[in-house]
């Protein structure tokens, strides 16, 4: 049934701290909404759990991107289309900016957010791998402070993570060191646009004389949450590629995925996809000598 | 807006709506969608999916393509708005709207006003749009008549006669 307007509230504080102390109030009862590209989605089909809803869209220190000399700090209600359009982060996290273009179409890029795909905490988000393999780190905040949590121990299950009801996600710090590593990230899905992906990759990797120096992988879609996939990484690491690495690699990933049969594709389709995804990857980097 | 507003309270929301100013008693979380066709009359705006799939209900909300769908009212507080109707006006319609009606890019009507909007947006980003930009700008935009190929021209077609006028 479609939701009824006169059902909902929605407030707009305007400040950081307006939010946080509005979130603070009522614990569990307010649910924030950016660009509400998921939020008005569960809306409309009269599935949203919550009445009452806070608007972060116009909120300045939510849509900030800060350089820093060793990090780049993206404001959590930044758009695809800011992150697609920032310089720096086309050129030194390509990774995210290309997750960016697949996001949805134009108008949705125009209006998702970083914070909110984040947030959503949905394992087939395009965005969420590349986060992974940059080591992003996320600052929480709410009345009581702030704090610093890395990405990768922020999903703690399907759909669930470290966040309390009273806290908001402020920005996502990425560390510079990544920019000399060869990136690779490729999205299977029905199409690039709008479809959400069936498997997504993105890929670090540096190599010397054909050996492997250091490798950074993570899937979407394969798993309850956005995965990191550290023991591929470890069978990988300091080896020389060739034939049976790659064949050793495509194992790994295939135990260490979760996928499940859904409306997009099954658990076989995308085990094997992983694998190839991987494996296509590694055929790039020892092409490209593990240059950027 | 006022934080204490109690539930079921609508608030006046004022915004700028092809070039004219607006002001709406709304629910915070009535659709843009909704209060450009039911209020506003402005019709032109279709509704498609309403889930932000198909495009359909495309506006410029300050310069920027958004599903109309997708955008509760209170968000367009102070807000600049064009929709469809607001085109006629537009430098790029007149070569927009001779490139669709030459090569087919209209049949059923339903996608149109969303696909103009959306190759507007692209025009004023991209003024010469290789084919890919094109398949890109346009790509949150369904069209269940054309195949999309006679779309993708007739942009194709319009972006250089604009350059000429």
């Amino acid at each position: 049934m479609r939701a009824d307007p006169s059902d909902y509230k929605l407030v707009s504080p305007g400040t950081l701290k307006g939010v946080l102390s509005l979130l603070s109030s009522e614990p569990s009862q307010w649910l924030p909404i950016a660009g509400g590209t998921d939020v008005m989605v569960l809306y409309s089909a009269g599935k949203l759990p919550n009445r009452n809803l806070i608007n972060i869209w116009n909120v300045p220190e939510l849509r900030q991107i800060e350089v820093l000399p060793d990090s780049i700090r993206i404001g959590a209600a930044c758009t695809y289309t800011a992150l697609r359009e920032h310089e720096l982060v086309s050129k030194e996290f390509s990774l995210l900016a290309t997750a960016a273009s697949w996001t949805g179409g134009i108008a949705n890029q125009n209006r998702g957010t970083l914070g909110g795909n984040i947030a959503n905490a949905s394992p087939a988000a395009d965005s969420l791998p590349a986060l992974l393999v940059y080591d992003a780190e996320l600052t929480l905040v709410s009345v009581r402070g702030e704090r610093q949590v890395p990405y990768q121990n922020f999903h703690t299950g399907y759909k669930k993570t470290v966040m309390t009801s009273d806290e908001l996600i402020r920005d996502i710090s990425l560390p510079r060191r990544f920019s000399g590593y060869f990136s690779h990230a490729r999205k299977v899905g029905a199409r690039n646009a709008q479809a959400i992906s069936k498997v997504c990759l993105a890929a670090l990797g540096q190599c010397a004389h054909g050996i492997i120096r250091d490798v950074r992988l993570a899937l979407g879609s394969v798993a309850p949450v956005p995965l990191r996939l550290n023991e591929t990484e470890r069978v990988l690491t300091g080896q020389k590629i060739e034939a049976s690495l790659i064949d050793a690699a495509r194992k790994c990933v295939v135990k260490e995925i979760r996928p499940i049969d859904d409306i997009r594709s099954t658990a076989r389709y995308r085990a094997a996809v992983a694998g190839n995804l991987v494996a296509e990857f590694l055929d790039k980097l020892a092409a490209a000598g593990g240059r950027a | 807006m006022n934080t204490s507003a109690d539930q079921n309270t609508k608030c006046e929301v004022s915004f700028t709506v092809n070039g004219e100013k607006k002001s709406v008693l709304a629910h915070p979380m009535e659709r843009l969608l909704d209060v450009l066709r039911h209020e506003l009359e402005l019709t032109g705006t279709k509704e498609g999916c309403g889930e932000g799939e198909c495009g359909s209900c495309s506006v410029l909300l300050d310069g920027m393509l958004v599903n109309s769908c997708l955008v509760p009212v209170a968000q367009v507080s102070g807000t600049t708005i064009i929709t469809i109707e607001g085109m006629s006006s537009h430098f790029l319609m007149k070569p927009l709207q001779e490139a669709f009606l030459e090569c087919g890019g209209a049949q059923c009507g339903i996608c149109t006003p969303g696909m103009i909007l959306a190759a507007v947006h692209l025009l004023e980003k991209t003024p010469n749009p290789a084919l890919a930009d094109i398949r890109e700008g346009l790509s949150g935009n369904l069209c269940r008549c054309t195949g999309y190929m006679q779309i993708f021209e007739a942009v194709s077609k319009a972006a250089p006669r604009r350059a000429a006028k």
